[in-house]
């Protein structure tokens, strides 16, 4: 075979030079990426995990537009420590309806992962107002404007909506709530009905009464209603030690 | 010679190099100034002073923003679209596509940092901004590639020069990472708000394959090719290996989009991306090396410029930075290192010795050369550039060591036990003894934002100089025509 590669004949040609790249830079994501939507194994199966209520949705906004992902974690890794310290690590199912993943990068906080009951929603409501009253040594910012501002759940439906077409399973017709039933129960998907979003958040804000103060609604009983479920779905008394092993 | 300068504003376009290189100073004096702040509320938690506005977690994506895309983004436009000229001996195609690649970066930058500062936020690091911005940056990406593609279809030369390749690559990369890292649904069409397209592992796999990219194409692809350019520039010398420099581009641009998931180790990723993504990371030593070999090798036979040239030590301390950073990254990259570094400020120290280290100082180096030759006049003091290195220089190592210090501090007290096999520290006990070096931290990033603003001043009273040495030249000038 005669074949004289030159690579001259790429420097010369703006054409082939940017097809060539192209190939070279595509490979990579292809490989790494595109499989994990088709893999099975990628997310274990496991009962409990359900999609967010609209409170806890709202929450989740929240925690996001307040940027806490920038110095809290929301992945355990499996090691001895993180588990003593934060619990069972973490799930792939147990964020599969996150939109965007919160796993963060960073943990000048702790891990939030299993966060879920481990605090009284009162010490979250002070905590987060003055974190320095609960814990002296914290640097955590203040934010009193969370308990003083009331949550604005005007376009609940509309974030469901939104939710809904990028796949998480709120339903907004009978046969979508008859098969959220199945799924999840008939508790879990009356919640999960976008039709009813407003009154259902209005319920469980007023039922869980998050932050304490009855009068209304506010952006702290959201965040808090989210902080509380965090990491609570999966009922690992249920789950042999490495039952999680193989997906790994 | 007046004649000469003519015609070589007309032969090229000069004016939109100059726009973005002075903004690209005035971006860095403000993300370097936000970055210093929000280091410093990391010290003095006072400093968030109860404000949404201005509280740590809405203020680090202007910081970065501002930084990557502001500062850093700048240089890369000035500097690719002065290379692209000067190398293909050709005028950009279009002043108009110019000018709006221009207006539109910079309307991006702010909106991108006003939206941080009310809430809107993507949550996805170094892509934080919501879907509107996103496509204003998209059509904002794809000028700039026929902008960049065209003239270089234009040039007068059969070769294109090889700074080229690196800046095409990193076009190319970024508009393929920008697009299916922000794929979004919004809440509805008059909303900022938005819900990524993908959830929780697959998502974090795109956001964390992007995150990688943008600093392996951003902040490395990009920065090689202006290296590329402005060594042997100021160097005097031609680059060291021309083979070098074909087979570390390829290696780098094929390598890099696999690394991303070693940001993702021990996480709920399957095993097998983060390991192939490790392997990769290894491999990918040797690339980044060429190219730290391939521009410090430039100056051999020429060391003695170290000595006498500030803007040669700007470059030749760039590239160790490089060096010392690919090198820090695989072995972070290990899954062993990883289980400790991961989490803790390690991870932003090695971030900045790339940032600071490489990416910024490459930058001041070539921007010294270039500023004074847009305006066609000398460096207003030299002693201001050699007082800028010693600071940036010094500003650097005292962050890196800080967060070095801190960040295994903090690896090491999470996981160590008592003699019953309890955890040893609370968590708050580490964070107690983070405080002397996140003080630490925020002073090396004072010295290095006080070098930063000593160079910015330095550029403005050398454009100052330039602009009344022309304006004097063509009084000259008219005199003597009014005499013949």
């Amino acid at each position: 075979m005669n074949f004289n590669f030159k690579h001259e004949w790429i420097e010369t040609n703006i054409g082939l030079m940017a097809v060539l790249t192209m190939l070279a830079i595509s490979v990579g994501g292809l490989v790494e990426i595109a499989p994990l939507f088709f893999i099975d194994k990628t997310i274990e199966k496991v009962e409990g995990v359900r999609p967010y209520t609209p409170l806890e949705q709202r929450g989740r906004d929240i925690f996001q537009r307040e940027g806490c992902y920038a110095c809290h974690s929301q992945m355990i890794r499996p090691f001895r420590d993180e588990k003593l310290r934060y619990g069972h690590y973490s799930l792939a199912a147990e964020s599969q309806y996150d939109h965007p993943f919160q796993w963060g990068s960073k943990r000048t906080g702790p891990d939030l992962a299993r966060v879920g009951g481990k605090y009284s929603n009162e010490w979250h409501v002070q905590h987060m107002v003055a974190p320095r009253s609960m814990v002296p040594e914290s640097v955590m910012p203040n934010y009193p404007w969370l308990l003083s501002t009331p949550l604005d759940i005007s376009d609940t439906a509309n974030r469901m909506k939104a939710l809904r077409k990028v796949g998480v399973p709120y339903s907004l017709s009978q046969a979508e709530f008859d098969a959220n039933v199945t799924q999840f129960g008939e508790t879990v998907a009356r919640q999960l009905h976008i039709p009813d979003a407003q009154k259902n958040l209005v319920e469980q804000a007023n039922f869980g009464n998050y932050d304490g103060d009855r009068s209304g609604i506010s952006e702290m009983d959201a965040l808090v209603a989210y902080l509380q479920v965090l990491g609570t779905m999966v009922d690992f008394s249920k789950y042999t030690d490495d039952a999680f092993v193989e997906f790994r | 010679m007046a004649v000469t300068t003519y015609s070589g504003t007309e032969r090229y376009n000069f004016d939109i190099v100059k726009k973005f290189a002075v903004m690209s100073l005035v971006w860095a004096v403000v993300g370097m100034f936000v970055g210093v702040y929000i280091a410093s509320e990391l010290a003095w938690p006072l400093l968030n002073f109860d404000s949404p506005y201005f509280s740590f977690g809405r203020f680090r994506p202007v910081h970065t923003t501002t930084v990557i895309f502001g500062f850093g983004g700048s240089a890369l436009f000035a500097t690719s679209y002065y290379v692209v000229q000067r190398t293909c001996q050709t005028r950009l195609i279009s002043d108009g596509m110019a000018s709006f690649t221009f207006w539109g970066w910079m309307a991006i930058i702010v909106l991108a940092d006003i939206s941080y500062v009310l809430g809107y936020t993507q949550s996805r690091e170094y892509a934080e901004m919501e879907w509107p911005i996103d496509i204003l940056i998209e059509v904002v990406w794809v000028t700039y590639l026929i902008l960049f593609v065209g003239t270089i279809m234009r040039r007068k030369q059969p070769h294109i020069y090889v700074a080229n390749w690196f800046y095409l690559s990193f076009i190319l990369a970024t508009a393929l990472l920008h697009t299916f890292n922000n794929l979004a649904m919004p809440i509805d069409l008059f909303s900022m708000k938005s819900y990524s397209l993908f959830a929780g592992t697959q998502d974090a796999m795109t956001q964390w394959w992007y995150g990688h990219n943008a600093v392996g194409f951003f902040l490395t692809a990009a920065f090689l090719g202006m290296m590329y350019y402005f060594v042997p520039k100021q160097a005097g010398r031609p680059i060291y290996s021309y083979r070098l420099s074909i087979v570390h581009f390829w290696a780098l641009s094929f390598m890099y989009m696999w690394v991303g998931a070693h940001h993702l180790h021990w996480t709920a990723l399957p095993d097998w991306t983060s390991s192939l993504a490790a392997a990769f990371s290894i491999l990918l030593l040797m690339p980044s090396w060429g190219g730290m070999i391939n521009g410090i090798m430039t100056l051999s036979g020429a060391w003695d410029k170290l000595r006498t040239d500030p803007i040669m030590r700007f470059m030749i301390v760039a590239l160790s930075f490089y060096g010392m950073s690919t090198f820090e990254g695989p072995m972070m990259s290990l899954k062993e290192v990883n289980a400790l570094s991961h989490y803790t400020d390690w991870t932003v120290g090695h971030v900045h010795s790339g940032a600071l280290g490489w990416v910024a100082m490459i930058s001041f180096g070539s921007l010294y050369h270039m500023m004074p030759k847009l305006w066609d006049t000398k460096i207003y003091s030299q002693k201001l550039v050699e007082a800028h290195f010693w600071l940036a220089t010094i500003g650097i190592v005292l962050y890196i060591v800080a967060m070095w210090i801190s960040g295994i501090t903090q690896g090491l007290m999470w996981r160590s036990f008592d003699e019953f096999g309890n955890l040893q520290y609370s968590f708050v006990e580490s964070v107690v003894e983070m405080m002397p070096f996140y003080a630490m931290r925020a002073i090396g990033g004072m010295f290095f934002l006080t070098g930063t603003v000593l160079m910015t001043v330095n550029m403005l009273m050398t454009i100052r100089q330039g602009k009344r040495e022309s304006a004097a030249l063509d009084a000259r000038l008219a005199a003597k025509m009014a005499h013949a």
